[in-house]
């Protein structure tokens, strides 16, 4: 049995409404997270309305190998994120704990293939520059696209993968108790990243080759 | 330079608009006034320790209160935009045959250039009572033309035309400026429209040294960069579109759609030749950004249009 | 001293501690978690801003006096607008209400003993903190010169002057609004105390509910429209760049998809502040508190679907143009009622004129104004005309200066005993108020003129025969420079010499009133429980004198 008392904080009446109301605060905050990316996928929207060949052609030259992996990672780490949760909320410490390394493990593997594929992409100058594979100048847009997008959702997930493990400390010192409000904020917090994610892929490895 | 130059109703439209104005003017004044009135009239009236007459508000009557000038304002709103919105769509068709001017801007000036070949810096002769459409780009920031006494401002964009059209009815010289801020000396960008007779325009342009007309420098560039070589070449292997009596009409995509063969569409196709390919046709044209500045492509547009007109105007392009 | 005797007010006013004494500490300040220190650590902030915001566009309308200027390069101009309005809209106003009086006020208005989180709060001020960094930095460093717009391409691929900088510390501020607007609404769902239903809830709170849905909604547009802006000046990518098939115009959808809503942020909360203002100064019910109500929500709705009237010359088509422009009229239509119902809270009310009265009869005047103007801008013809022009300028001033400038003051005022415990002086709160009207009149009337008859903004030279105009506006000015610096000298005065306020000084409804001035730490000594709707001010009558001995209200009522 885990001291749930240091769990209830001020301004808190009871540990119910305190979990109702931090999970409520983060879906609030997913609220703006949203509309974030929204301006970025209706500047993808609107750019390939204008050239949809030259995004085809643009989009043909992704790693589609990275980016089917990736989303398997990241798929798999809301799996594992949600046992996490789901073994919080039954007091299970011992899953929870192991599920959130798990979950920062494969938040950590996507990085990784991210990382490499983006070498890879570096190497065939697939950055807008004078020094550009493809002739169409639309063409750099789409890859102008590409970093932004990848790269705004990698900080996103590096910051999910730093809370997660941040907690899995706190719960692991027993500085916070697992059935407490954090778990759920956390969790809904990187199944948003992950959603995030469901929707660049189609968008940036799927275009054009169907 | 004097504020007839700026207040000056240059043209049917300005006197419109201005029309619109003093009616909204006058609409807000009766609202000021009666607001005020009311607030001055409670205030005093009701001010703490008087003894007018106070208790509560039925009610029913808050209600229908509430409901009525909610209507009210709402219907007059819509009033006002159904006015506005009338002006809007009667000046929103450019009018045919219109006298077209290009306009470049850049970084802090106006080049104007008229059909006849003239071209002007920070200055625009216009013909009175002569449908006038500017067509207006720019080389590097957004910019605008604003023109105070024809009521009239459009934002002039890098890479894309945007049109200003009018007619103008009164003769005189007038403030024209730079109405986006577009560095450091913007607020230096400024110029003058000088309305003048037609017989007075016809002789300003025979008088300007510039020789040949825009058509006829098109013509040139066209050979001279090597459009010719794959256009207007019948031994040609290379299987490129007639451009005779393309602008204005409508081309058929490769991607399905339609679109018209205006401007901008030109200007696209000499610049990002594979955007929106024709229905037909490989995207084997080259770009001719580099190649060609931003006076030489309205130079061979015009040509382009030139080779749309009929006989009788291409008669009159002398 | 004064008071009504109240339920929850403790029974003797020695021995509760407010909040002011619990630590006295610059580490206990800068670690607080007390709603109400952070309120205080916002409102020394956005002052600070306030008068350098307020400096730039002094030596601005200094330099206007002459059509050729005077000590200022062109460069040097245009570097000092551009912070003026960076600085007062991002630095100032959209913070000023909801940071410093919807911290203060929410939770003690809901009876909550805090903000929903605490530590997310404090955070939010150290997202203030950090964006103000960056933009001292790019004071000192020699400042940004693209308005407060940042509109490509002059900011990503002309513009010589610190746009990263500028831009990456409206980044992290808005992150600030974010924070707190989740924070706004999470307390308003889940922390009223017992009875405090939705429609009981001051028309504050509402303000500061709808404010902080348009905040969480609305900043990440900004935030993403700032990055892109970013990543084409820093890294070379060719977001905007028409030569590549961008389109410098889908930024100004973003930025304005942003910052239309935005100056609902700036507006909403004055309306909240004025509406408490009046029925406490009228001793009278807000008239029309469920149209009120509505009339916030809509305008908090309806402001995400003008946009483009901020892009009427931009190049976008007329259909576009039609659609927004009737959209416009249509949002404008709340406001309106808005106005009439405050005019008719003053109906049959027993009327007094102080200070923060003074403060909100001159809202109610500007506003009016500045909401009318808003339709000559809602027409296209005219907007034509008058877009880019004074017109336009002396349009928003009249707003957000007239309107929330003036709320805020009237806020200040209003609330000033409750948070610190003094009353000021109320002669010179009232020469304030009313030099502030007149200064503002005469710096902001003229520009309609001059607007109208063609003079364009952000002009550092200018054709001479718009001197006339620009010299009275720069009077004004002066005079309004004048009436900022009064409050200041004497709201500081009165924490030392201001005579102590009881916990009810105004006689006022609300259950802020109902706790000590200052409140204890914690906002009440019992959690209240609410009974009534509010501004019950009919049921409590007209003030009463300080040698009144009336017996207390009933117990539990809101008031």
């Amino acid at each position: 049995m885990s001291d749930v008392s240091e769990a209830l904080q001020e301004p808190w009446p009871n540990l119910a409404v305190q979990r109702e109301g931090v999970s409520f605060g983060i879906w609030v905050f997913l609220a703006s997270e949203i509309l974030f990316f929204s301006a970025l996928f209706i500047t993808y929207a609107v750019y390939r309305s204008f050239n949809p060949e030259a995004f085809a052609a643009a989009a043909k030259e992704t790693e589609l190998f990275y980016g089917t992996l990736n989303t398997g990672l990241l798929l798999t780490s809301s799996m594992t994120m949600t046992i996490a949760l789901r073994a919080a909320t039954v007091q299970w410490r011992g899953v929870t704990l192991v599920a959130l390394a798990l979950t920062a493990a494969l938040g950590l593997a996507f990085l990784l293939c991210k990382g490499l594929e983006y070498h890879d992409d570096l190497t065939k100058n697939l950055f807008p520059s004078a020094a550009f594979p493809l002739a169409a100048p639309p063409a750099q847009l789409f890859w102008m696209m590409y970093w932004i997008m990848t790269g705004i959702h990698a900080i996103h997930l590096s910051a999910g993968i730093a809370v997660d493990i941040a907690v899995l400390l706190l719960f692991w010192r027993r500085i916070l108790p697992v059935q407490g409000s954090t778990m759920e904020g956390v969790a809904t917090y990187w199944h948003f990243v992950d959603s995030v994610w469901l929707v660049l892929y189609p968008l940036l490895y799927l275009v054009g080759r169907s | 330079m004097s504020l007839d130059q700026f207040i000056t109703e240059a043209s049917g439209y300005a006197r419109r608009v201005d029309e619109t104005f003093w009616i909204l003017v006058a609409i807000s004044c009766v609202v000021v006034f009666l607001l005020t009135g009311l607030i001055l009239t409670f205030i005093i009236r009701y001010r703490r320790g008087s003894d007018a007459p106070r208790g509560p508000l039925p009610e029913a009557l808050k209600h229908e209160i509430e409901i009525g000038w909610t209507s009210a304002t709402f219907f007059l709103f819509l009033f006002l935009f159904w006015w506005a919105g009338v002006e809007l769509m009667a000046a929103s068709s450019p009018p045919k045959d219109a006298l077209e001017i290009h306009v470049v801007a850049k970084q802090w000036m106006f080049r104007f250039q008229h059909p006849s070949g003239a071209r002007e810096i920070d200055e625009l002769h216009v013909p009175l009572a002569t449908p006038v459409r500017l067509a207006m780009t720019s080389e590097d920031v957004i910019h605008d033309l604003y023109i105070p006494a024809l009521r009239l401002k459009r934002d002039i964009l890098p890479d894309r035309y945007t049109y200003i059209w009018f007619t103008a009815t009164t003769p005189g010289t007038y403030h024209l400026t730079c109405a986006e801020f577009c560095g450091t000396n913007h607020s230096r960008m400024y110029g003058q429209l000088d309305i003048v007779t037609m017989q007075d325009y016809a002789r300003w342009t025979t008088a300007q040294p510039e020789g040949d007309d825009l058509a006829h420098q098109g013509d040139k560039l066209f050979h001279t960069v090597g459009c010719s070589g794959c256009h207007d070449s019948p031994g040609s292997t290379v299987h490129a579109p007639d451009l005779h009596n393309l602008y204005g009409r409508l081309v058929q995509l490769a991607d399905g759609r339609t679109v018209t063969a205006d401007e901008a569409y030109l200007r696209d196709k000499i610049l990002l030749p594979n955007r929106d390919i024709p229905a037909g046709y490989a995207p084997d044209m080259p770009s001719f950004r580099g190649v060609l500045n931003e006076g030489q492509i309205v130079a061979v547009m015009a040509y382009l249009k030139s080779l749309s007109t009929t006989s009788n105007e291409q008669g009159a392009r002398q | 001293m004064t008071d009504v005797t109240l339920p929850f007010a403790p029974q003797k006013e020695v021995g509760t501690e407010s909040f002011l004494d619990a630590g006295h500490t610059l580490i206990s300040w800068l670690t607080t978690t007390d709603h109400k220190r952070i309120a205080i650590l916002y409102a020394i902030s956005i002052t600070i801003f306030f008068f350098i915001g307020g400096i730039a566009i002094g030596l601005v309308r200094l330099e206007l006096i002459e059509p050729s200027g005077m000590f200022l390069t062109s460069d040097g101009y245009n570097r000092l607008f551009t912070i003026h309005g960076i600085i007062m809209v991002w630095f100032f106003l959209v913070p000023s209400i909801p940071a410093t009086m919807g911290n203060f006020l929410l939770p003690l208005m809901i009876g909550a003993r805090d903000v929903a989180f605490p530590r997310l709060n404090l955070l939010s001020w150290y997202l203030y903190v950090g964006g103000a960094a960056f933009t001292i930095y790019v004071l000192v460093a020699g400042g940004v010169d693209t308005g407060w717009t940042f509109y490509p391409p002059f900011s990503s691929d002309y513009s010589n002057s610190h746009v990263i900088a500028a831009a990456a510390g409206v980044f992290v501020v808005g992150f600030s609004s974010i924070a707190t607007g989740v924070n706004f609404i999470t307390t308003t769902h889940m922390l009223r105390c017992p009875g405090m239903t939705w429609f009981r809830l001051p028309l504050f709170c509402w303000s500061m509910y709808a404010t902080s849905l348009v905040m969480v909604l609305a900043t990440p547009v900004l935030a993403m429209s700032l990055v892109l802006i970013v990543a084409e000046r820093a890294f070379g990518l060719p977001v905007f760049d028409a030569a590549k098939g961008g389109d410098p115009v889908l930024f100004q959808h973003i930025f304005w998809f942003y910052s239309h809503p935005a100056v609902y942020i700036m507006i909403l909360p004055a309306m909240g502040v004025v509406s408490e203002v009046f029925a406490c100064f009228a001793r009278r019910q807000v008239f029309g508190y469920t149209f009120m109500v509505y009339a916030m929500m809509a305008i908090a709705v309806i402001g995400f679907m003008v946009w483009g009237h901020h892009m009427f010359v931009a190049g976008q088509s007329q259909l576009a143009n039609l659609v927004f422009s009737f959209l416009s009229f249509i949002v404008a239509v709340p406001s309106a009622i808005k106005v009439f119902n405050w005019t008719a809270t003053l109906y049959r009310g027993q009327i007094g004129f102080d200070a923060p009265m003074l403060y909100a009869l001159g809202f109610l005047g500007l506003f009016t104004i500045g909401g009318l103007t808003g339709l000559f801008l809602a027409s296209v013809p005219i907007d034509i005309q008058v877009t880019d022009t004074y017109f336009v300028v002396a349009h928003f001033h009249f707003i957000m200066v007239g309107g929330s400038v003036s709320a805020f003051m009237a806020g200040i005022h209003y609330w000033w005993p409750k948070v610190t415990g003094r009353l000021y002086n109320e002669f010179w709160a009232k020469f304030a108020a009313i030099t502030m009207f007149l200064g503002f009149n005469m710096t902001f009337m003229p520009q309609f003129l001059m607007g109208w008859e063609g003079m364009p903004r952000r002009y550092h030279v200018y054709p001479p025969v718009f001197q006339i105009w620009h010299v009275l506006s720069s009077g004004g000015a002066a005079i309004l420079a004048i009436a900022y610096i009064m409050p200041l000298v004497y709201l500081t005065l009165s924490l030392r010499y201001g005579a102590r306020a009881g916990n009810n000084p105004w006689h006022a409804t609300g259950l802020e009133w109902q706790t000590t001035s200052p409140p204890p730490k914690h906002n009440f000594e019992r959690r209240p429980v609410v009974i009534a709707d509010p501004y019950m001010y009919h049921e409590i009558g007209q003030p009463r004198s300080s040698h009144d001995t009336s017996p207390p209200l009933p117990q539990g009522r809101q008031i």
